[in-house]
Parts: C-alpha cells; structure tokens; sequence
C-alpha cells in the first residue's frame, strides 16, 4: 500500500527522530562525568565524578538536597489525587451529570491557557486570601494573625493546586480513553450476579483498569516532578528542584549543573521504569485472570 | 433530602470539579477582575480602571507603521508560533505516519512509541541546557564543522538566538503533534488503503486523499496545543533565548516579580483573547471528547 521506498525513508526519518529526542541528553550524561579541568563542552578532559562530589558538597547558598526532597513530596502527592480525583471523574463522566460539559470544557482550557497566567491567577488569589485574613486579624484583633501571619502560600497549597491543573486534565483524557474502550458487560455480568456498585467496581472494574490507573500515576508524579511554569510564581517561599534548576541555568557556569541535569534524569527514568514494570506485571496478569473467570 | 443514588456521577465528579474550580477558573477570574485594578509600588487597590490596557497599547494606533513595544513582542511569539507550528506538524506527521502504518506488530508499535513518549517525563531544564555542548561556541557541531573544513570561525548564531529557540521548541513539543495524530491514524480502517491501492493510487494520492483527511483530528489537536503552548511561553525562549527574545509570558513574569499585578493581569486577559481565538477557529473544525 505504501511504496518501499517511502517506508524505508520514513524509517530513516524516525531514527533521525530518535537521535535528536535522545542526542542531547545523553551528552549531558557523558558530560557530567567530565575531567575536574574540563568545562561545559566537549572535548572531555578525563573522566571523573568531580563534579557529582563538587554537587554532593552543595551549589552555593542554594539547598539543592532541601529542593529535591521538596519534590519528591509534593510530587507523590500530586500522583495520588490525580488517580483518585481523575478516576472518580472518569466514572462521573460515563453518564451525563449537572454541569458535565461546562467541567469537561473547563478541564480542557486548563490544560491550554498558558502556564504563566494560572501562575498568576493562583498567586492573586492566594495574595487576596492573604489580604483578606489579615484584614480580619486587624479588625477583630487576632492577635496571632497580626503577630505571625505571613502568607498562605506554600508548596501544598498555592503550589499543589497550580500543579494539579497540569495533571488532572492528563489524567481525565487519558480516563476518558480507558472508559471508551470499556466492555460495560462485565459490570452487567457482575450485577446480574448480585453484586452491589462498591463491589461491582472493585471486583469488575478495578482489576480491568488497573493498568491505566498506573499511566495516569505516572502522568501525575513525572509531570508534578518536572513542572516549572505554573508553579513558578504560585510555589511561596521554598523552591521546588525545578525551580531551582532553572536559577542555575544563569548562575552555574561548570558541568556541576550536568551532574545535576543527569542526576534529575536519573530519578526520572527511575520512575518511568517502575511504573512501566508495574503497568506490564498488571496487564499480565489482569490477561492471565480475566478469560478464564470471564467463562461461563 | 438529596437523593445519593441519582446524583452519585455528579457527587464523583465533586472532587475533581471542586480543585478545577478552586485553581483554575477562580484564579482566571481573578485575572480578569485584577487586571482593571489599580495598583502602587507594594499593594494592588481595587478599582474599575483601564489604565492597564491603556499602558499596554500606549502610543501603538500613533505610531504606525513602526511597532510599539507590544506589537512588537504579539508579532514575534507569532513568528514562533508560526515556525514551530509547521515544523512540529510536519515532524509529528511523518513519526505517526511511520508508526502507524510502517511497524507491522502492536507489541513493536508500543515500544517504540514509549520511546518517544519518555522524555516527555523528564525534566524541561534539562532538555534545554542539553543543547548548550551541542550548539554553544564551542559545541559539538561547530568543532566538527571546523574539522571538516566546512567553516573557518564557530557560528555564534547557534545558541542564544531564535534558532536554539526553535530547536528547542522542537525538541520538547513535537510529542503533542505525535500522539493525537498517532491516535487519528490508528483508528483508520486499513481496507481504505487496501481499496486505494487496488484502485491504483500510489502512495502520495493515498497519502492526500485517504490519510491525511482521516487524520485531520489528530492535527487539529496536536496544532491547538503546539500553538497555545509556545504563545504563552516565557521560560524556553527565556533560556535558549539568552534571555534576550521578548515574549508576551516574559512581560507578565518580570511585571509580577515587580508585583505589578494588574498588569501582569492585563496582559495575560489580552494573551488569553489572543490564544482563544485560535482555538475557538480550531475547535470549529473538530469534537475533542468523541475522539478520545
């Protein structure tokens, strides 16, 4: 159907692709074990973990360690209510409810407005709260707001709420995607047999969604780790990595920021990995069980 | 009393909808409202002004034919928009095309689309600074053009200017042109093909008459995100740029360091009708939710 030639150029494109995708990280990699004389570009002059040990020891004021833990926190906690929040939703959505179109248009405008303006729309917000509660304070004199209020922002509030308008709207469609391809026979099967809905789901739909809850998990913690611009002005007083890094990229002028850039990388694929292997031993075994209890 | 059972799809939603809610819509509303507030160097006051806008657009009708600032900086994001928009099209196009209809087992096609997916989840900064021992002064591609005897002296146009930028938009956005346009050709029925080619078309009229019309979703997708994304960007054009390119996202983020709240907010309302406008033409054109 599709002359050789073209499919044999196509996959020479794709390659190209590949090599461009993957090029530049892993000259960083290499670059990040460069020599202690060697600078931000090849050639390489030895081959060293200087400057993982010159990042162990701390870039500057700046508490890199603080900013990692930082993410990794705020990050699972986005994972967790991105599954739970966008599962719920899925279900809702397989039946029209109140105000259905209204939230499935609202989620996908959040996904496309631009970064920077939920950025500033959520520090506004906080910055009213914060105006407002201290404007009580002074008016009934509360006197720990007037004493020690300072701001309600923070990484779990302003911070966690700016990052779930990135996620949540990823874990819908990709609900969306799971429940189109849904059999709702086995949830039919399962209540013809007498099951209740908290047991037809658990029991019926769970296991066969199983593996798609691990994608929207992945989806939640990677792009919760990664996430820099809607947080940026909305995070308060302590920086996530990210955030950090970026300050780096006008400040740090040795490969200690490739030691950095490899190290994030790392933890990166270190979850890829994990729930992709979860997403696999899941399927397998959601393939293994399903046909046989699924005989009459 | 309220009736659990009827309402249980809009109480499941509850949650989901409540953070949406809190974190999105009141937020852009507040935007809105703020940007026809007043404001001095430490506090934003209240108020129904259009002193905002008026700043924004200060001098702008006057001065034509020359650009005022703001016209200046709404040309150059399009300009991005523009360039990348095609660029990722025809890259994303090509790269769904191959895994689509060029891998023949599913098993293939996951893998290797996963292998396109997975620097989607790693870090931005980093993505972006991988360039720098590539396109910098002394970079890999400048040391090997001197090798070769291509060129006497280092490009010093490769990094820091608008071409890293578009590289690197490239580099990090072509993902949202593959999978939408990924999943439109997955859903084409392969005897369409088959049919062509028995009729005796080759594989360009395939490609024009058969594939390209059945993927149009998939495009109208990948191209709204792709378009929206680099029109509000502010940190990619900020790095790769050398922080020397202006760009609408860059304006609100120094205003709001200079906590000049209105207008930072301002200039994102004017942002947002830009973009909606382009989605709105888009949106026309295709149903999101039916081709999921």
């Amino acid at each position: 159907m599709i002359a050789r030639n073209f499919r044999l150029s196509l996959a020479v494109f794709f390659t190209l692709f590949i090599l461009f995708l993957y090029g530049p990280t892993i000259s960083i990699l290499v670059l990040s074990f460069q020599g202690p004389e060697g600078g931000l570009t090849f050639p390489m002059r030895g081959f060293s973990t200087f400057w993982f040990e010159s990042l162990f020891d701390g870039v500057g004021v700046i508490d890199i360690w603080g900013a990692f833990a930082r993410s990794i926190r705020l990050g699972l906690v986005v994972m967790v209510l991105t599954v739970i929040f966008s599962l719920m939703a899925g279900m809702a959505f397989r039946r029209h409810f109140a105000l259905s179109a209204f939230l499935f248009y609202a989620t996908i405008s959040s996904l496309i407005v631009p970064s920077i303006v939920i950025s500033l729309g959520v520090a506004l917000e906080f910055r009213i709260i914060d105006d407002l509660i201290k404007a009580i304070g002074a008016d009934l004199q509360v006197q720990w707001i007037i004493d020690d209020f300072r701001t309600t922002m923070g990484l779990f509030s302003s911070g966690l709420g700016a990052q779930l308008t990135w996620t949540l709207p990823f874990g819908l469609l990709i609900m969306f995607a799971v429940f189109n391809r849904f059999d709702p026979s086995y949830e039919e099967a399962a209540r013809d047999l007498g099951a209740g809905p908290w047991q037809t789901f658990r029991e019926a739909v769970l296991p066969i969604i199983a593996p798609s809850l691990i994608g929207v998990a992945l989806f939640g913690f990677t792009l919760s780790y990664d996430e820099l611009a809607r947080s940026s002005q909305a995070i308060g007083g302590l920086n996530t990595l990210p955030l950090e890094l970026r300050g780096l990229t006008t400040t740090v002028t040795d490969p200690t920021i490739y030691a950095l850039g490899t190290l994030t990388t790392a933890v990166s694929f270190v979850a890829i990995a994990f729930f992709l292997t979860l997403f696999v031993l899941l399927r397998r075994r959601g393939k293994a069980t399903v046909p046989q209890e699924s005989l009459p | 009393m309220i009736d659990l059972k009827k309402h249980s799809a809009f109480l499941l939603s509850l949650p989901f909808a409540l953070v949406i809610f809190a974190f999105f819509v009141v937020p852009l509303c507040l935007v809105i409202m703020v940007s026809f507030w007043d404001y001095n160097s430490y506090s934003i006051i209240p108020d129904f002004i259009f002193t905002n806008y008026e700043d924004i657009f200060y001098g702008c009708i006057r001065d034509l034919p020359n650009l005022c600032t703001s016209f200046a900086t709404y040309l150059s994001s399009l300009k991005f928009v523009f360039i990348t928009w095609l660029l990722t099209l025809v890259i994303g196009f090509l790269v769904a095309l191959f895994l689509a209809f060029c891998i023949k087992t599913l098993q293939m096609q996951i893998v290797l689309f996963l292998l396109c997916t997975i620097p989607f989840w790693t870090s931005n900064v980093i993505r972006m600074i991988s360039w720098i021992p590539l396109l910098g002064r002394n970079g890999l591609v400048n040391s090997t053009l001197i090798d070769l005897g291509v060129i006497d002296a280092p490009y010093e146009w490769m990094l820091y200017s608008e071409f890293s930028v578009i590289i690197a938009f490239i580099h990090l956005y072509t993902l949202f042109m593959v999978v939408p346009i990924f999943n439109s050709m997955m859903r084409i029925d392969r005897s369409l093909l088959e049919a062509a080619h028995d009729a005796g078309a080759s594989t360009m009229q395939i490609l024009t008459n058969v594939i390209i019309p059945l993927s149009r979703p998939g495009i109208i997708i990948g191209s709204i995100f792709v378009i929206t994304i680099v029109m509000g960007d502010f940190l990619t054009i900020g790095v790769m740029g050398g922080q020397q390119i202006p760009s609408v996202g860059k304006i609100i983020n120094v205003e709001m360091t200079y906590l000049q709240f209105p207008a930072a907010a301002a200039n994102a309302v004017i942002l947002i009708m830009t973009t909606l406008m382009i989605i709105f033409a888009m949106t026309k054109l295709v149903d999101i939710r039916k081709e999921l």
